[in-house]
């Protein structure tokens, strides 16, 4: 056909992947030109002992970084503070954004405006959320006492940030609330489009509300489920912006994780080749979760329709 | 399933349930809405009186004093409130051209590797999204040392730069999510009438997908607003910097600054949450697409 049409001798296939990689030239050269060299470098980095701004020649170390980190009691209490933080909020904002998908999906009186008000917390940047909680939980002024006092649960203003595990815990409930909006919107989008058919024969047949929920609703809603935790998954276990707000990864390096980590040895320590290696594995676990994630993507048959 | 439920009488426990949710629905807003009244209070109340022990929930004298300070700054105004506007139009003009070209760049491309199938689309399509998930953190060191190199520290440029390498993958496939739900029929007729490839793009898929566009459009702006360690790193002076580190920078300082931190907050997010709010459907037909439809 194309020989009919055209002059040249390429044929259709020829051309079209002339065509489809000049239309993604542009994007090929932002993408990989911007992205290639740094990670190779990197990579490069990782093997050497290298300090940031002592002017002295880098010493080859090998795989030492990565085997002082692998032998580090610090390095292993971040990952565990960091798969608390990921476990946790992903966790309950799943339950919670299922829970409120299914609220909205019943369209009780106000559903309309609930939905639109979801994407309030959702958009506001997350620099922002994490100020506006650091206020509220302000031990000697904050929105938190104030409340808690009022309602007479606490008697005495209470430094909530000075404890690891509460200051932990208090940023995962920042994180939620600005997270939760995102999967309940995900969720009640998929819900829509199910098919009413089933669940209303599930009914006939005498199958008990929970029964439906657990046996009719929620297997079609795997895909959806899983793409929002897989994202959010990987999202949380980087974690980095709402941490250096809210605690500065204090107290005590109670909310320090992963990825504040790298950032404290590579920007505060100044150790390079260290900070490297770190980024370098956080790299390794998130292209382990994008790994699953792309497999998921890509496999048609799992697709909602 | 309306017709069904309309001719049935409702059960003694549907009336309970409509108020339980009635209930649930309420408590689910008094969640949202907490957190962000306090932000909107406390930036309208006056230093003294946020500082005050009970706390005052209203404030007895509403001031939009701190808004005035940040937007019009006088000699008493600090050195972050008085950058506070060019650090604004820093993060208006980043995330404008980084949407601008994400959506350029990336619509031509998402067309190719969904509508254009030659050989190793399929392995760049995932190269692409892949990059995704590569930590900021691990590019950043050499990124750096570049950047010094050519001279683009603490100016737009390096954050245009950086930014796209998250912003225009996700633009990618997002967009290519949506061209794949154009029939294929309307491609063809215009293919089979001599349209070429690049005018069947801007003349049949592109106009068809003006909601996907749209909702493109505001997922990468968004993103790049709410940009914020590589805005951190890169830029230190006003030259440069953008909302985000503004506003961790009043965090930084003691507690006397939390009405300028607060005032800061309500209008770094207004920008956002006023789009999302406007383009609200945009933004759950693209949660579907990205996320749902794969």
């Amino acid at each position: 056909m194309a020989t009919l049409r055209g002059k040249t001798s390429l044929t259709l296939r020829q051309r079209d992947t002339i065509i489809g990689l000049l239309l993604i030239a542009p994007s090929l050269v932002i993408i990989f030109g911007i992205v290639l060299q740094p990670i190779l470098s990197t990579l490069y980095l990782s093997f050497f002992d290298a300090d940031l701004g002592l002017g002295r020649t880098n010493i080859f170390l090998g795989l030492g970084n990565y085997l002082d980190l692998l032998a580090d009691p610090v390095f292993w209490e971040t990952i565990q503070r960091t798969l608390y933080f990921t476990l946790v909020s992903v966790g309950v904002e799943l339950v919670l954004g299922l829970g409120i998908a299914q609220l909205i999906h019943a369209h009780p009186p106000g559903w309309r405006i609930l939905r639109a008000s979801l994407i309030i917390p959702w958009a506001v940047p997350t620099i922002v959320n994490g100020t506006m909680w650091r206020w509220i939980y302000n031990a000697d002024y904050g929105a938190l006492n104030g409340l808690l006092l009022q309602l007479g649960i606490i008697d005495k203003y209470i430094p909530w940030l000075t404890k690891p595990f509460t200051a932990m815990n208090l940023v995962i409930l920042a994180d939620i609330w600005h997270s939760v909006p995102f999967i309940a919107l995900i969720l009640q989008a998929a819900l829509a489009t199910l098919p009413e058919e089933l669940e209303e024969a599930a009914e006939v047949d005498g199958a008990t509300p929970w029964q439906r929920f657990w046996f009719v609703r929620l297997p079609l809603l795997r895909a959806a489920i899983l793409v929002a935790l897989v994202i959010r998954t990987v999202e949380a276990f980087r974690v980095f912006d709402i941490i250096y707000v809210i605690t500065a990864g204090g107290p005590a390096f109670g909310t320090v994780t992963i990825s504040y980590l790298t950032y404290l040895e590579t920007f505060s320590f100044g150790h390079v080749g260290r900070g490297s290696a770190l980024s370098f594995l956080i790299s390794i676990i998130t292209l382990l979760l994008a790994f699953i994630y792309i497999r998921f993507l890509y496999r048609p048959e799992e697709r909602m329709e | 399933m309306t017709g069904r439920r309309r001719f049935r009488i409702p059960k003694p426990g549907a009336l309970l349930n409509t108020a339980m949710q009635t209930a649930l629905v309420l408590l689910v807003m008094v969640f949202i809405f907490l957190p962000v009244l306090w932000l909107i209070i406390s930036s309208i109340s006056t230093r003294a009186e946020l500082l005050s022990v009970p706390i005052h929930w209203i404030p007895e004298n509403p001031t939009l004093e701190n808004y005035i300070s940040i937007l019009v700054p006088g000699s008493a105004t600090s050195e972050v409130a008085r950058t506070f506007k060019i650090t604004l139009r820093n993060s208006l003009v980043v995330a404008t051209s980084v949407t601008f070209i994400s959506l350029l760049a990336g619509s031509l491309a998402a067309y190719a590797l969904v509508r254009i199938r030659f050989r190793f689309s399929e392995i760049l399509l995932i190269g692409i999204i892949g990059t995704r998930m590569i930590p900021e953190v691990s590019l950043v060191i050499p990124l750096y040392i570049l950047a010094a190199r050519i001279g683009i520290i603490n100016t737009p440029l390096v954050l245009m730069a950086t930014y796209l390498c998250f912003s225009l993958p996700f633009a990618i496939w997002l967009l290519a999510a949506f061209f794949q739900t154009i029939p294929l029929e309307l491609e063809d007729a215009a293919r089979i009438d001599g349209c070429s490839r690049i005018r069947t793009l801007f003349q049949i898929i592109l106009p068809i997908s003006a909601p996907g566009l749209v909702s493109t459009a505001l997922f990468v702006f968004l993103l790049a607003w709410d940009e914020f360690f590589f805005a951190l790193i890169f830029t230190s002076t006003v030259a440069a910097k953008t909302v985000p580190v503004a506003i961790a920078e009043f965090t930084g300082r003691y507690v006397v600054d939390v009405t300028a931190m607060m005032t800061g907050g309500v209008l770094a997010a207004i920008p956002p949450v006023v789009l999302a709010l406007i383009f609200q459907r945009y933004i759950v037909s693209g949660l579907t697409a990205g996320a749902v439809k794969g």
